[in-house]
C-alpha cells in the first residue's frame, strides 16, 4: 500500500462525484428533507420522532454510500478501468482505502448537514453529542460502501445493482429495531437480526441518541459494526482479481 | 538473458468452455513494431491478455521480460491498451492522466508530453465522454505510454481514425521501437500489416506465419499480405 496511490485514489473519486452535481444534491439535500418529513408526519407525536429521527440521520449514509459505491464499482468493472488499475502497480488496499476515504468524507458532510438541520430546525433531540451521531453515520456510511463493493460483484448491469438496495437494506432496517423492538419480534426474526451489521448500527445510534453516555454498551456495538466493515471489505478486496476469464 | 521480449511456448486458454488458444508458441523481439494480424475472433484479444497476465491460462508459459507474465514487477514495465478505452468517462482527458500518473509516479511533466503524442492538446481539459471513439481510445493510449513503459501491448489502437493520425502514430510506434521499447500490436486490417518489422499472422487460435513482412511476402509468393494471408490460411 502505498500513500501516494491511496490519496490519489480519493481524489479521483471526489472529482467524479464533484462532475455528477445532481447525485451530490441528491446525497446533501434527500436525508434532510426526508427527516422533515416524518416530523411532520409524526406531528404531536414528539417522542416518535425523538425515537426514529436520531438513527435515521446516522442510517441515511449507509443507503447512500451503499448505492453510491456499487455503481461505481460496477462501471470501474465493465468500463475496463479496474482492468486497468489491477495491471498497475497499485495494490487492492490502495484502491479500498481510497473509496473508503472518498466517500466516508462524503459522510461526514452529508451527515453534518442532517444531524443541522435535524437538532437545529426541526427540534430533534439527543440525549448524547451531536458528534457522536456524526461519528456513527461515519462508521454506517463505511459499513455500506464496503457491503456494496462486496455487492457489485454480483451485478453485471445496474438495474441489478440497483435491485440489491432494497433486497439488502430494506430487510435488515425491518429486522434492525427500528420501526418495532427487537424483544416484540419471533425468536427465528430475532436470531437473523443478531447476525445482520444493521441491527448493531441502530443500537449504536440509539443509544447514543436516547442514553447518550460513552459506556461499554455503546463500544460493543460499534466494535461489532467495525468487524463488519473489515468482513465486508476482506470479501470485496477478494472480488477484485488481477486475473480473470 | 532471454534475449526475446516475449516468450510464449505451448500456451492453452479456454474461454466460455471453449478453447480459444489451443497450444500457440511465439517469441517477440526486443526492439522492434511487432503486428499480430488476425481475423476477428481468431485469438489475438485472449492472447494479449495472456501476455499482459490478465487472462487466466490453462496450461503453457508466458515470459516476458524474463519474467513470468503478470509477476508484479512487470506492472510498470508493460503497457496495456484493451481494445475498448479503459478510462474514466466523467473526467477531463488531463484528469485522467494525472491520475494514472500519481499511480506510476512520473513527473508531471510527462502527462503534458503524452498529450502532446497522441495529438489532444486541444481537447486536453474536455471531460472524456464528449470526446468521439477516436479520441477516447488516444485517452486510454496515453495512459498507457505516461510511465514510458518497456514493453507496449496495444490492442486495436489505430481503429477508426484519421488516416494522417494513423501515420504519426505508427511514426510514434516505430521512435518507441528505437528508443529500445517494444511494441506488439494487433489489428485485423492487412494495410496496417506493411508497417511492422515482424509479423504473426493468427488464424483460428494458431500462428500461421510469423516472420518480417518481405519475407512473408517472398515466402508465399504473392502481390500482397492480404493474398499471402490468404495462402497461408488456406496451406493450413
Amino acid at each position: 500500500m502505498t500513500p501516494r496511490i491511496t490519496l490519489a485514489t480519493a481524489a479521483r473519486v471526489l472529482l467524479q462525484l464533484r462532475r455528477d452535481r445532481r447525485t451530490l444534491w441528491l446525497v446533501f439535500v434527500v436525508p434532510p428533507v426526508l427527516l422533515a418529513l416524518f416530523r411532520y408526519v409524526f406531528d404531536g407525536q414528539d417522542a416518535v420522532f425523538d425515537r426514529i429521527g436520531g438513527p435515521l440521520v446516522g442510517l441515511f449514509p449507509f443507503i447512500s454510500m451503499f448505492l453510491v459505491t456499487s455503481i461505481a464499482m460496477l462501471r470501474e468493472r465493465t468500463t475496463g478501468t479496474l482492468e486497468r488499475l489491477m495491471s498497475l502497480p497499485l495494490a487492492k488496499a490502495d484502491l479500498l482505502a481510497g473509496y473508503a476515504l472518498a466517500f466516508g468524507l462524503v459522510a461526514a458532510l452529508q451527515a453534518t448537514i442532517t444531524s443541522t438541520v435535524a437538532f437545529g430546525l426541526l427540534g430533534l433531540d439527543s440525549a448524547g453529542p451531536v458528534w457522536l451521531v456524526i461519528g456513527l453515520a461515519v462508521a454506517n456510511a463505511l459499513l455500506g460502501m464496503a457491503l456494496g463493493l462486496f455487492l457489485s460483484a454480483f451485478a453485471t448491469t445496474e438495474f441489478q445493482a440497483v435491485q440489491f438496495m432494497p433486497a439488502i437494506v430494506i430487510p435488515q432496517i425491518l429486522l434492525g429495531g427500528l420501526l418495532t423492538p427487537r424483544e416484540q419480534m419471533a425468536e427465528p426474526l430475532q436470531w437473523l437480526s443478531d447476525v445482520l451489521p444493521l441491527t448493531y448500527a441502530y443500537e449504536a445510534l440509539a443509544h447514543a441518541t436516547q442514553d447518550g453516555s460513552l459506556d461499554a454498551d455503546l463500544a460493543v456495538n460499534v466494535a461489532v459494526v467495525a468487524a463488519y466493515v473489515l468482513v465486508a471489505l476482506a470479501l470485496g478486496a477478494a472480488t477484485l482479481r488481477r486475473r480473470t476469464a | 538473458m532471454n534475449a526475446a521480449a516475449i516468450a510464449v511456448d505451448a500456451l492453452r486458454v479456454r474461454r466460455g468452455g471453449k478453447p480459444v488458444l489451443p497450444g500457440v508458441s511465439l517469441e517477440v523481439r526486443r526492439g522492434v513494431v511487432t503486428g499480430l494480424l488476425g481475423p476477428s475472433g481468431s485469438g489475438k484479444t485472449t492472447l494479449m491478455r495472456a501476455i499482459v497476465g490478465v487472462q487466466i491460462v490453462e496450461a503453457g508459459t508466458v515470459n516476458v521480460l524474463g519474467l513470468p507474465a503478470g509477476a508484479p514487477e512487470l506492472r510498470r514495465r508493460v503497457g496495456y491498451v484493451t481494445q475498448a478505452p479503459s478510462v474514466y468517462g466523467d473526467l477531463t482527458v488531463r484528469e485522467n492522466l494525472r491520475y494514472f500518473a500519481r499511480i506510476l509516479d512520473v513527473p508531471t511533466a510527462q502527462i503534458e508530453h503524452t498529450i502532446a503524442v497522441v495529438d489532444l492538446e486541444r481537447q486536453a481539459d474536455q471531460v472524456v465522454h464528449t470526446l468521439s471513439g477516436g479520441e477516447r481510445s488516444r485517452v486510454s493510449l496515453a495512459t498507457a505510454l505516461l510511465g514510458e513503459p518497456d514493453l507496449l501491448v496495444l490492442d486495436e489502437p489505430t481503429v477508426g481514425l484519421d488516416p494522417v493520425l494513423r501515420r504519426d502514430l505508427w511514426a510514434t510506434f516505430h521512435r518507441l521501437a528505437a528508443e529500445g521499447a517494444t511494441l506488439l500490436v494487433s489489428s485485423h486490417v492487412m494495410d496496417e500489416a506493411a508497417r511492422c518489422d515482424e509479423l504473426l499472422l493468427m488464424r483460428d487460435g494458431r500462428i500461421v506465419a510469423a516472420a518480417p513482412p518481405a519475407a512473408i511476402l517472398e515466402q508465399t509468393g504473392a502481390g500482397d499480405l492480404e493474398s499471402a494471408f490468404l495462402a497461408l490460411a488456406e496451406a493450413h
